[in-house]
């Protein structure tokens, strides 16, 4: 029996963690992602959960404690966001060559400078070759139900990586929205209990962890970072299906809006697809066949999925809510015309940088951008292949 | 608390840092390590964690490790961090019953790792109140990566980001006093310890660290004999200078009252223990003698501070 209740993003993901009671929680405040902390800190503090929080003093020891109790062989987590999660990034790449099943409430916001509080996804992209699996939300639901979902992706015996569970700052984790939440018992019993094989606090069998591996024995372990990820993509398909099985909610890769038939197609991540979603029903009503994908799994990335998907497309935008500063485009920009080049894909492509540091996007953006994609299909000639949308005249 | 000390029995327990890994000879970093853990009692299990540095590279080099304990090796800045986390997840999982074992936790970082990129991070672990041992063997540089300067490196002494040239005699600044940064934490127990005699102060301040409840930190003078320039045979020579000069003086700080542990008969000029050691050989070419009147009343100074510390109690 579902629950009907109105939350914020940030709500929903510390009312899924109190749900998981994981063991335990370091956590650093900053903004967007501060209130995730606070509200776990207040169901501990009102016996509601109980898992151990260390109120730590920077988000470098926050990941850094993460890593040492996911070792001793507890379910461990944090959230940040932005600068945050750079302070972290070392730990980020120990957390994943560890094999360590953590997990990371990332509530995505620019990067400085200049210092802005807002949503990007600068970030979590910047992070995306660090070796975490990164699931991305539209809205409050997804955040909620992604979140849950987390450790047994993880956690799963082929996988055994960290996962980054993100989410828009402020557009989706302070927007209170409905929500159906799933009842306690029913994720206490979905999530199951950790049984690490390998961990610090075993009394049988101690464990080191963290050595010095010179030249001779370092690739292989990158292979094994590089196998499990690989893994990662039936493991997150399965629990993705054991998931519609109690909430009635569909996951996979990504989710496809009136692409099936669609000439013109935008690709995007996170709560931008809802505005986007709007401009589809607009334009299709006029006879324009507009289509979105909205990609829910980075990491792994589901490159063949994406290029079949996009297949039958005309022209494709594929947009960035990052810049890459290297000349051609943002990181999914790079990614998805690797998928379509590896794929002969004959899709024209553009790729459009949008909404740093919190810029709105909105309907009409989206139709100016099918608009172009239409021009583009029509000529065959790209003039903009790299650019970005809505900055100040 | 403390059982009492026979020198013989401690020699004779098992090693719980196996031979064969590869740290110096006259390295007083596994020196350190050997006498804390022996102070751990026999069927009490451990979990040591090491911040980066010459220690965790030497010990620890894939796929052969030199501890007996559980341990974990995070990153040069993190190991206080990385153990609240274990310490905290002990808490948990016996809390929930899966764990009915005992457990302590003991972490060494060396000087760099300690008073520089990790004192964040162990700042944080003795605020929070973590029962655990940070324990820092000091030499006094970053000598894992080549003998760079630290804020633990002496005044004037040689080191590779502080070379003695002709414009320069060695380091500018004095050593940061770490122990009692950590004393005003206000955590149980502080100590300052290294090698000497037979072993009785060290094991007995490990002894008390490990098995007081909350956080406590020791401070080991751990020479190093290639940043220090010794011969290695002569390390416990070296201590024992470091002591009867003042310059290392033995003392704890128990829930906030400070006690000197040993006052030298008659306290030895500072040339004593600076002329054995390469990195000090500067100081006694001629004309440099002000440098050494000045490095004397330094110790003074430092010495007279400690000993108003301890008669306050």
């Amino acid at each position: 029996m579902s629950i009907r209740e109105r939350l914020s993003g940030n709500e929903a993901v510390a009312l899924a963690i109190r749900q998981i009671n994981p063991d335990v929680m370091p956590a650093f405040p900053i903004t967007p992602s501060t209130e995730i902390p606070q509200y776990v800190a207040n169901y501990i503090a009102n016996g509601k959960m109980d898992t151990e929080f260390i109120p730590v003093e920077s988000e470098h020891s926050s990941m850094s404690a993460t890593v040492g109790a996911s070792a001793a062989g507890a379910r461990a987590l944090t959230a940040t966001s932005s600068c945050g999660m750079a302070l972290m990034w070392e730990e980020l790449y120990v957390a994943a060559s560890n094999r360590l099943p953590l997990a990371l409430a990332l509530v995505n916001r620019a990067l400085s400078g200049p210092i802005n509080i807002n949503c990007d996804h600068s970030d979590s992209m910047g992070a995306r070759d660090s070796g975490w699996l990164q699931i991305y939300a539209e809205n409050n639901q997804e955040a909620y139900d992604n979140m849950i979902q987390a450790f047994r992706i993880s956690e799963h015996k082929d996988v055994r990586l960290p996962i980054m569970i993100c989410q828009d700052g402020f557009i989706t984790s302070h927007a209170v929205e409905n929500i159906e939440l799933l009842e306690d018992d029913v994720v206490k019993k979905f999530v199951g209990d950790y049984e690490p094989e390998n961990y610090l606090l075993n009394p049988e069998q101690p464990m080191a962890l963290g050595p010095y591996a010179v030249s001779n024995y370092y690739m292989e372990t990158k292979m094994g970072q590089r196998t499990a990820m690989n893994n990662a993509r039936q493991v997150i398909l399965d629990v993705a299906k054991e998931f519609e099985a109690i909430s009635g909610r569909k996951y996979g890769f990504f989710e496809e809006y009136r692409l099936e038939d669609a000439d013109y197609a935008v690709l995007i991540i996170g709560s931008a697809a809802g505005t986007c979603k709007d401009a589809i029903d607009a334009l299709r009503s006029k006879g324009i066949k507009a289509g979105l994908l909205k990609l829910r799994v980075f990491r792994p990335f589901p490159a063949k999925e994406i290029a079949a998907a996009l297949s039958h497309c005309k022209a494709a935008a594929i947009m960035d809510r990052s810049d890459s500063f290297n000349g051609n485009g943002g990181p999914l920009g790079a990614e998805v015309s690797q998928a379509l080049y590896n794929a002969h894909s004959s899709v024209l492509t553009v790729n459009y940088i949008y909404g740093l540091g919190g810029r709105d996007i909105r309907v009409e953006d989206f139709i100016d951008i099918y608009s172009r994609l239409q021009t583009i299909a029509e000529t065959g000639t790209i003039t903009d292949q790299y650019d970005y949308i809505g900055l100040r005249k | 608390m403390a059982t009492k000390y026979n020198f013989k029995e401690e020699m004779n327990k098992p090693e719980r840092l196996a031979p064969g890994h590869r740290m110096c000879a006259g390295c007083g970093g596994t020196i350190a390590v050997r006498a804390v853990l022996r102070a751990l009692h026999e069927g009490d299990k451990a979990v040591i964690g090491n911040a980066t540095g010459c220690l965790e590279v030497s010990s620890f080099m894939y796929p052969y490790t030199a501890w007996e304990d559980s341990y974990i090796h995070n990153a040069f800045e993190n190991a206080g961090a990385t153990l609240s986390g274990v310490e905290t997840a002990y808490h948990v999982l016996r809390k929930k019953g899966k764990l009915n074992e005992t457990f302590k936790f003991i972490t060494f970082g060396g000087d760099g790792g300690t008073y520089d990129i990790g004192l964040q991070s162990l700042s944080g672990a003795m605020e929070r109140g973590h029962d655990l041992v940070y324990v820092c063997y000091d030499n006094g540089a970053y000598m894992n990566t080549g003998v760079q300067r630290s804020s633990a490196t002496p005044k004037y002494a040689d080191t590779t980001t502080t070379p003695v040239g002709s414009q320069s005699a060695g380091k500018l600044q004095g050593r940061k006093d770490l122990a009692a940064i950590i004393a005003a934490h206000n955590v149980p127990y502080v100590a300052q310890t290294t090698f000497i005699g037979n072993f009785k102060d060290i094991h007995t301040k490990s002894e008390t660290a490990i098995y007081t409840p909350g956080p406590a930190f020791l401070n080991v003078l751990a020479p190093c004999p290639r940043g220090w320039g010794y011969e290695a045979s002569d390390i416990m020579t070296i201590c024992k200078l470091a002591v009867e000069t003042c310059y290392w003086p033995l003392f704890e700080v128990i829930d906030g009252k400070w006690i000197l542990n040993y006052e030298p008969k008659k306290k030895l000029p500072i040339e004593d223990f600076l002329r054995n050691q390469t990195r000090f050989k500067h100081l006694f070419k001629p004309g440099n003698e002000a440098l050494i009147q000045q490095f004397q009343e330094e110790v003074d100074r430092r010495w007279e501070d400690l000993q108003f510390h301890c008669s306050r109690n």
